[in-house]
């Protein structure tokens, strides 16, 4: 009951018309940004947040504004896996293998229209998954002090690394690249300067919006230079719009099902939607009775990775708030924007700022909505953004990351600072190491030093203090599991190709 | 260039170098009078150790690697970015409009080298963003070198 009168003021907040507003905004901009490729959930909002900042936006309005991107780009990046076989978005990815083939078949329009519905059901329950869980785990987490943060962590490295990444060396090098430049500035417990090599531009540290705004979006700027030309997909025209009423019927079951798949995954720290997608996928392969379709224009191939991913966009959300710990790249650069607006989550922010995380929640359902109607019925206006080349779209993306960061900070040292991650980025993403544990570790870096010295100053420096609880205890377990049982499972389940998000 | 194995074995022994020499500098961090048992250089240590590992590991282990680009497209890259240095360096004094136009344009065209193509998105961008920048979002961007306004 309690959590239908929060949820109500939630309500009584997200729908003041100026909010109302920025969730259409932030839908319509989603859904482009998902669509484009090239342009993800994690880069678009990335290179928005900036933009918001500078634009003096409170705190529910900034997340309002950046949530319905989020949940904008999860829904558009089906558009282009549809119609052109490139996904908008990584975690579309999975979406290329049946939805391309139906478009072909004819069938773009009931593909696009059943992946829209497939997405609003999956979104739609795991916000109410967020609703009922999200409070559970904040009254959970008051039990947290140092030792189990900083196993939580870890957790959070390690699930990012087994799960998500081919080669586990890979991913603890970026964690530790991440975690490195998060030391560099002022050393919060001594005040003193740390590896800042006496330069005063890195006294206060390394932004981590730079970082993120250079390691995802001037990154793509060097991919697509070196790809040029390449990607030639040939289009598929769509006819009229209908409403494929037996094929979404027929599939329900399989979008309840990758619900809960993609739920799953998206609540595990640092596993993320694109695992969401891809397991629902195959777990709907797995117990079809025949599978010759899979790969060939399945319905259900189009329904369940998309149901999973945007299950898992909302999953992501839960460790997110009530921890502080992200559980996929799109929610590390959320957790950024969190930081920005000087919020910190945790159990606190439920108890402190409650019209902040009601609000929120309001706004997911309210854009959910939204988001429904641009994606079905007006699907053809965003198949038409669709048609903006490449050389006008990433310039023009270079330019707003480079005026979104400049207006932050005003500094031609951020700038130069942001061209040197996208570098990085270009190299790291040829040798196959992934960007986001990087992310990960400036953001989380500072919080994991403090939770570590915190923990050795109440034992008097005895480290086994670290694993006292049975909390930390079971977090260090579920680290190790995490880290090495993919080691053993790799035989068997294949990740996909792309570094998921 | 070289592909296969070789490059993650270079990125491994680097990770090395670079972990040792992290390490090499925390350990010129000044620490407080007053510190907690830990202080504020054992945390760095631990990270510039498990990197220095991590490295270890892909030396002995390394993974096939993608395939290289040509020299050509290193080359094309290296321009990219120093177009961006540029611009970083004229988006203050230059003002908006000159410093995007010539930044979006050679980056149009080194995306898809056809001339009138790249120059009418260079103008296009440039003039498109400042209005969405200036008068939708009003960030105070100069449109113009501050000299020429006076």
């Amino acid at each position: 009951m309690e959590t239908f009168a929060l949820l109500g003021q939630g309500f009584s907040v997200a729908l003041t018309p100026e909010n109302l507003m920025l969730a259409v905004f932030g839908c319509i901009l989603g859904t482009i940004i998902g669509a484009l490729p090239g342009l993800g959930p994690s880069n678009g909002v990335a290179i928005l947040i900036p933009l918001a900042f500078s634009l003096g936006l409170d705190a529910t309005a900034a997340l309002v504004l950046m949530t319905s991107v989020y949940y904008g780009a999860m829904y558009g990046g089906r558009i282009s896996s549809i119609l052109l076989n490139i996904p908008g978005d990584e975690p579309a990815l999975m979406t290329t293998l049946d939805g391309y083939p139906m478009a072909k078949a004819g069938r773009a329009a009931d593909a696009l229209v059943l992946s829209g519905v497939a997405s609003f059901v999956g979104a739609l329950l795991a916000t109410f998954g967020l609703i009922l869980m999200a409070p559970l785990l904040s009254r959970i987490a008051y039990l947290f002090g140092p030792a189990e943060y900083f196993a939580l962590y870890l957790l959070a490295f390690s699930t990012l690394g087994g799960l998500a990444s081919k080669n586990q060396a890979k991913a603890i090098i970026a964690a530790c690249i991440g975690l490195a430049i998060a030391m560099i500035g002022l050393d919060n417990s001594s005040g003193m300067e740390r590896l800042t090599f006496g330069t005063l531009e890195l006294i206060d540290g390394v932004d981590f919006l730079v970082a993120i705004v250079g390691l995802f979006a001037v990154t793509e700027v060097f991919v697509f230079i070196e790809s040029s030309g390449k990607q030639t997909a040939i289009g598929v025209k769509i006819d009229k719009i209908t409403i494929p009423v037996r094929d979404i019927i027929r599939t329900f079951g399989t979008m309840l099902r990758s619900t809960v798949v993609g739920f799953i995954a998206g609540v595990l720290p640092g596993a993320g939607a694109s695992l969401g997608s891809f397991l629902a996928y195959s777990a709907e392969k797995a117990i079809s009775k025949d599978k010759s379709r899979f790969g060939k224009g399945d319905v259900r191939g189009v329904a369940a990775p998309e149901a999973g991913n945007n299950a898992a966009a909302g999953g992501a959300l839960v460790p997110m708030l009530t921890l502080g710990v992200p559980g996929s790249g799109t929610t590390a650069v959320l957790l950024a924007l969190l930081m920005t607006l000087n919020i910190t989550p945790g159990p606190l922010l439920f108890e402190e700022r409650p019209e902040v995380v009601w609000g929120l929640i309001a706004a997911l359902l309210i854009s959910n909505v939204v988001l429904l109607i641009l994606n079905v019925p007006m699907v053809k206006i965003f198949v038409k953004i669709l048609m903006v080349p490449p050389w006008v779209l990433l310039p023009g993306v270079t330019m707003v990351s480079f005026v979104g960061i400049y207006s932050l900070s005003g500094s031609w040292f951020d700038l130069l600072l942001m061209i040197a991650f996208g570098v990085m980025g270009f190299f790291l993403r040829k040798l196959g190491v992934p960007t986001v544990p990087i992310i990960l570790g400036i953001l989380l870096g500072n919080y994991m030093e403090d939770a570590l010295r915190r923990a050795m100053v109440i034992s008097g420096g005895e480290w086994q203090y670290l694993f006292s609880s049975p909390i930390a205890t079971g977090l260090w377990i579920a680290a190790f599991a995490g880290f090495v049982a993919p080691l053993f499972l790799r035989r068997y389940i294949k990740t996909p190709d792309k570094v998921p998000d | 260039m070289a592909g296969s194995k070789t490059s993650d074995r270079v990125f491994g022994a680097l990770t090395i170098v670079v972990a040792l020499a992290y390490i090499a500098s925390a350990t010129q961090i000044k620490t407080a009078f007053f510190s907690d048992p830990l202080g504020p250089r054992w945390f760095p240590y631990i990270i510039g150790a498990v990197a220095a590992l991590a490295g270890f590991s892909l030396v002995i282990r390394p993974d096939e690697g993608e395939k290289w680009p040509g020299l050509f497209i290193f080359i094309k890259i290296a321009f990219a970015c120093a177009i961006l240095v540029v611009y970083a360096l004229t988006l203050r004094r230059m003002g908006f409009l000159i410093p995007t136009a010539f930044a979006a344009g050679l980056l149009s065209y080194q995306i898809e080298p056809r001339k009138l193509q790249a120059f009418l998105t260079g103008i296009g961008l440039s003039g498109g963003l400042f209005v969405i920048f200036k008068y939708a979002l009003g960030l105070g961007l100069f449109a113009l070198p501050k000299g020429w306004i006076g």
